[in-house]
């Protein structure tokens, strides 16, 4: 690991003026400390956040907000979450293993970089870790990686689970800055790679996430969480979905769809949604709207599988919500 | 290399000529010759400065306090290693994928190879070795000897932290329950069945 300074912030405004000098903030530190010791990640000064009174996890009306650095576990294993939320839950046991959930806070799991396994090998080409120095996985191993997003320069998933999840719910984030605070929707923190893909979210320089607002719905209860991958637990999405329907009257009324494992940023699937309103939700209809699912994808030669398994696994995710309601 | 062979002949010379001093010190010392001499080659040069200390940081380590000056770039896990000498707590990956060098930081299971030390000033720590009470094994120490909960052991000082964790949090159930929610833990012996029953025997028991 590369020589760096540490300090601890102790106030909002105090980290932001930290960070806008340069300095990067750390949290639960189980991305950035991991690519430090690689030198992948080099930082030069760190700001200590865990300190700040963002830890908070509260229902306001119907909406659930989760502080930027509350844990996954302690999210995950809130009864107000448990009882409202369900799936944002369900997400987050999904991802990493019980104790990197208990470090690990939302902010930073959102923030968390690409798991490519030429990101992390020094000696390999990588555009996201050395910009301009090319792509070892477009032909190399990349069975695991992107269908949607994708660019001649990158094809790395973004390995989030809970991100899948915010984005098919609409979440929001509320994020402060030098210039003050802002509040958008989680969809837009994510950038495509494009020929910048060293440059992963919108963030501008400074800016310290708040928290993220999870708006309630009527189908905040109807909603299911399918990661599909190489091993039962603690292991990143092969593809996942994240399904929510809001059924009346035998017909589906409203539907939620994005998916995991297969896009550079967590990916939408608005002509699936679209497709299953006015429904009767049953398999045959889950079959054919989920169809649409595999519209515009680039398949690499490693992961051609993904064009079968992503909407095998949304019908599966889709059948599961029926089961919740 | 000399330090990859603990058991080259010369460290079993040396043990049999010092048998005051413990097998790792010795260890320590034919490594850190060979790690000498080894030095032109295996050094990386940083063009940047030596590393500030992060000042007096304070842990409770298994009920004893410490005041420790260190480097910001140290881990949790090689201080409890290194410094403090707690060799209980072991390194498999050290990147969070394998759980062996888990702990109890403020009574929360984590992985301390992912944490830098210089964050917890004032943290309570809990190691394999403070599991111990009064010449008296931990119940799931007991249980994982009484289930076969391990074969070569190196696992085990992490699987039974967080299988201390996995009781607390209320996620030993059942069998299925316990795989999941112990699933941060890797056994390359394939212990698992006699881990699964010694945790689940101790939460019995709790």
């Amino acid at each position: 690991m590369l020589p760096f300074t540490i300090e601890k912030a102790t106030s909002i405004q105090g980290a932001i003026a930290a960070a806008s000098s340069g300095r990067r903030f750390i949290a639960g530190g189980t991305t950035l400390i991991d690519l430090m010791r690689e030198e992948v990640e080099r930082p030069e000064h760190l700001v200590d956040i865990n300190t700040l009174p963002l830890s908070d996890i509260r229902i306001e009306g119907s909406d659930l907000v989760i502080g930027a650095l509350a844990r996954m576990a302690d999210v995950a294993a809130h009864p107000d979450v448990q009882r409202l939320h369900p799936l944002v839950a369900e997400s987050l046991i999904e991802g990493a293993s019980p104790q990197l959930r208990n470090m690990a806070s939302i902010g930073g799991n959102l923030l968390q970089r690409a798991r490519c396994p030429y990101f992390r090998m020094l000696d390999a080409s990588c555009n996201k870790r050395s910009p301009g120095s090319g792509c070892a996985a477009i032909n190399g191993l990349n069975a695991g990686h992107a269908i949607f997003g994708t660019s001649n320069h990158c094809v790395a998933t973004h390995p989030s689970d809970i991100a899948v999840v915010l984005v098919a719910l609409e979440a929001t984030m509320q994020v402060r800055g030098p210039r003050g605070e802002r509040s958008f929707p989680v969809e837009e923190l994510f950038r495509l790679p494009g020929d910048t893909p060293h440059l992963e979210h919108t963030l501008l320089p400074g800016e310290l996430i708040l928290t993220v607002r999870v708006p309630g719905s009527p189908y905040s209860r109807r909603a299911r969480y399918l990661k599909v991958r190489d091993r039962a637990s603690y292991e990143f999405a092969l593809v996942s979905a994240a399904a929510a329907l809001d059924v009346g009257g035998g017909v589906i009324r409203q539907a939620r769809l994005a998916v995991g494992g297969v896009g550079t940023r967590p990916w939408r699937l608005g002509a699936v949604e679209k497709a299953l309103i006015g429904k009767t939700p049953d398999r045959k209809v889950f079959e054919t709207a989920a169809r649409l699912a595999i519209e515009g994808a680039r398949p690499l030669s490693g992961n051609h599988y993904k064009l079968e398994l992503l909407p095998r696994t949304i019908v599966r995710a889709l059948e599961m919500t029926g089961e919740a309601a | 290399m000399k330090s990859e062979k603990p058991f080259s002949d010369d460290a079993v010379q040396i043990e049999q000529n010092c048998g005051g001093l413990s097998r790792r010190a010795i260890l320590l010392t034919v490594g850190g010759v060979a790690a000498l001499a080894a030095a032109p080659t295996a050094q990386s040069i940083s063009e940047r400065p030596p590393t500030a200390s992060t000042g007096r940081v304070r842990l409770v380590v298994n009920g004893k306090p410490h005041e420790l000056d260190l480097d910001p770039r140290r881990s949790l896990l090689d201080v409890l290693r290194e410094t403090l000498d707690l060799t209980g707590t072991k390194k498999g990956c050290n990147q969070g994928a394998c759980g062996a060098c888990t702990v109890l930081l403020n009574d929360r299971r984590v992985v301390s190879c992912l944490t830098l030390a210089a964050m917890h000033d004032g943290a309570q720590i809990r190691t394999i070795e403070g599991l111990e009470a009064n010449g008296e094994l931990h119940p799931l120490q007991t249980a994982f000897v009484e289930h076969d909960g391990l074969q070569c052991g190196f696992c085990t000082p992490g699987q039974i932290m967080s299988g201390i964790g996995c009781i607390a949090e209320g996620h030993a159930g059942t069998p299925d329950e316990i795989r999941f929610w112990m699933s941060g833990n890797i056994c390359r012996c394939g212990a698992y069945p006699g881990i699964v029953a010694a945790v689940a025997d101790a939460a019995k028991r709790a």
